[in-house]
């Protein structure tokens, strides 16, 4: 009787995970529309291939932020890793995109999966602290080994054509917008996937309330250190196509102000749905394109005041218009389903 | 090798100054205020302003150094700070962060991005040698002034009576409401009370970090964050602690490695919050 119940519930419990996990219509129109964006307006491409990459960039900051509800500044670590391995394989003539792509993401999953521990302890100071202090060092080391990383000139550097066939960089901004366009798609669908997966279910329980997510059983260390690996090599692979999209990388890419910067464009879009870190990489990134053509020097002002309006109308009531105004977009993992 | 000692002394104890304040909103307020910067660069262009406008002698600017701040400091915890105290860690950060990008470009704006220079007076430029070893009068003044508030701090926070209520109102401000205590008054103080010394910093750190610019509050940021951190949250001798082990490991790193001088005062916090998440110098208990 209760076997029979119990199969009776899971199999409802079942049902409802695949009807959440389904695409909807409105997913494919803003899919759609950011190709079509490409393809429309070849005069802009190559900021909009930066708001794919910066889009990537906060997904992966969602990962841990807005499904984990683990505080990070030091996101830009594994950005700055991911760009230099990329950039260093090409120099050194393995100009395979395809391959920069995923040694990037791997080196920066290795880095995530080693300082992942570091996040167990403490409280959410901590953590940002120590997010910070390694993105920090890394910036440290990769000046002080300039003859790896070029030291403070940074690395320039020719890449090959994506699969062999199709040429990116200056002479093709429109296919490096569309590799990175591919990158991007095939990225997010895995991360929403492993949103619905009884994976992201257990993150959102640590997120809840991480104390009760482990007295229901949950391993709460082990998905922490999972969760994290896997933001670090989305941040790692974002990190390699900015750095083959634009043939150079820099020591600016470990700096605080890249960190900050993707919290403000997931915050901007929201926070815990996959689509925030896009649409607040968009506006973000048109925002500051906007602002600076009118005042170059003090855009970084009237983001600070969206900033502080934002917090103060209270992100959470922003969030739940936003929400109801939406629901036919935003498929809501997790939340709001206990309500 | 002494003077290098007393060089990171005295860069401990401007570092003590500049972060005490943070070690009071952060560390016992637990308030994570990334803002703190701001008041410092403010009491930076108090007195860079005040001497090479106006002409007024160096020491006569510091109190308005110190005031200024605290007034701004007040101000703004009046206005927005105190909606936040019972905030989600990520608001706070997301409110000061905010702050900070506007305040450089205001700086910017009024003053212009090259850095402010503070010319110091001819009694403390130039150095003076005492027991054999070199030491620069304007480091031997920061240590004076340094050591006389951090003394001045500790006692205020263990014997006076306002120092009682503080601990008090930040231990449990619900209870310490309930006996009378004015919590929101006690909080206003002492919050004005840190951005002042902040001030207090930024103006007689001036000399030492090149001149005020407007992106003094991020460049210095971190160095803040991480004093407090390793000082622990609690109180003033482990900020001063933590601020002397910084100042003095940064500068001698500096000098005799500097390959790798750059990597200490990350790797010191990576390895403190390792070894102990609450600080070196904290209190026993897991709060």
């Amino acid at each position: 009787m209760s076997a029979a119940h119990g199969s009776k519930t899971t199999g409802r419990l079942e049902a409802h995970l695949h009807r959440r996990a389904r695409w909807r219509w409105p997913e494919t129109v803003f899919w759609l529309a950011v190709l079509a964006t490409i393809i429309a307006i070849p005069s802009r491409v190559a900021l909009t291939n930066e708001i794919l990459v910066a889009g990537l960039f906060a997904l992966s900051l969602d990962l841990i932020l807005g499904l984990t509800g683990i505080v990070s500044l030091g996101q830009a670590a594994f950005l700055g890793l991911g760009a230099y391995a990329a950039a260093i394989l090409a120099s050194r003539g393995v100009a395979d995109p395809t391959l920069g792509l995923v040694c990037g993401a791997a080196v920066a999953a290795v880095a995530g999966l080693a300082t992942a521990p570091l996040l167990l302890r403490g409280s959410d100071l901590t953590r940002l602290m120590v997010t910070l202090g390694v993105s920090l060092l890394l910036g440290e080391l990769a000046n002080r080994n300039g003859w790896l990383t070029g030291g403070a000139d940074g690395l320039n550097f020719s890449m090959g054509k994506v699969l062999g066939l199709f040429p990116i960089g200056f002479t093709g901004q429109r296919n490096a917008a569309l590799y990175s366009f591919v990158v991007l798609f095939v990225l997010f669908a895995a991360a929403r996937r492993l949103a619905q997966s009884p994976f992201g279910l257990a993150l959102a329980a640590i997120r809840e309330n991480r104390l009760r997510a482990g007295a229901l059983g949950i391993a709460t260390s082990g998905r922490i250190v999972a969760i994290y690996a896997v933001s670090a090599a989305y941040a790692g692979a974002a990190g390699a196509l900015l750095a083959q999209t634009t043939q150079i990388v820099s020591l600016d890419l470990f700096d605080f102000h890249r960190s900050a910067d993707v919290m403000l464009m997931l915050i901007i879009g929201g926070a815990g749905y996959l689509y925030g870190g896009l649409i607040g990489a968009a506006l973000f990134i048109f925002l500051r394109d906007v602002i600076s053509a009118a005042t170059p020097e003090y855009w970084e002002f009237w983001i600070g005041a969206l900033l502080i309006a934002l917090v103060l109308m209270g992100r959470e009531r922003i969030r739940a218009a936003a929400a109801r105004a939406t629901s036919l977009v935003a498929f809501r993992p997790a939340r709001g389903d206990t309500a | 090798m002494l003077t290098i000692l007393f060089d990171g002394v005295a860069y401990g104890m401007l570092l003590f100054v500049l972060a005490s304040g943070l070690s009071v909103t952060l560390g016992l307020m637990n308030f994570i205020n990334l803002a703190h910067g701001v008041f410092a660069m403010v009491g930076g262009y108090v007195t860079a302003l005040m001497m090479n406008r106006a002409g007024i002698p160096f020491l006569a600017t510091l109190p308005a150094a110190f005031v200024v701040p605290a007034i701004l400091g007040v101000a703004l915890e009046r206005t927005f700070y105190r909606r936040l105290y019972g905030a989600r860690p990520l608001d706070q950060v997301l409110f000061t962060i905010g702050l900070v990008l506007m305040a450089m470009p205001i700086a910017d704006f009024f003053l212009g991005d090259e850095p402010q220079q503070v010319n110091l007076p001819a009694w403390l430029s130039g150095s003076t040698t005492v027991y054999g070893v070199g030491i620069s009068l304007y480091r031997l003044f920061i240590v004076t002034v340094c050591g006389v508030i951090a003394a001045a701090l500790q006692i205020f926070l263990v014997k006076t009576r306002f120092g009682a209520q503080l601990r008090a109102a930040v231990d449990d401000a619900r209870v310490a409401d309930g006996l009378g205590i004015n919590v929101d008054r006690i909080f206003a103080v002492a919050f004005a009370v840190g951005s002042g010394l902040a001030g207090l910093g930024g103006a007689l750190a001036a000399d030492v970090v090149g001149g005020i610019d407007p992106s003094f509050p991020v460049k210095f940021l971190v160095t803040f964050l991480i004093v407090v951190t390793i000082g622990g949250s609690n109180g003033i001798l482990g900020a001063l602690f933590g601020a002397l082990l910084l100042g003095v490991l940064d500068v001698a790193g500096k000098y005799y490695v500097p390959s790798i001088g750059g990597f200490i005062i990350y790797g010191v916090m990576v390895v403190t919050l390792i070894l102990r998440p609450q600080g070196l110098f904290a209190r026993g208990d897991d709060r």
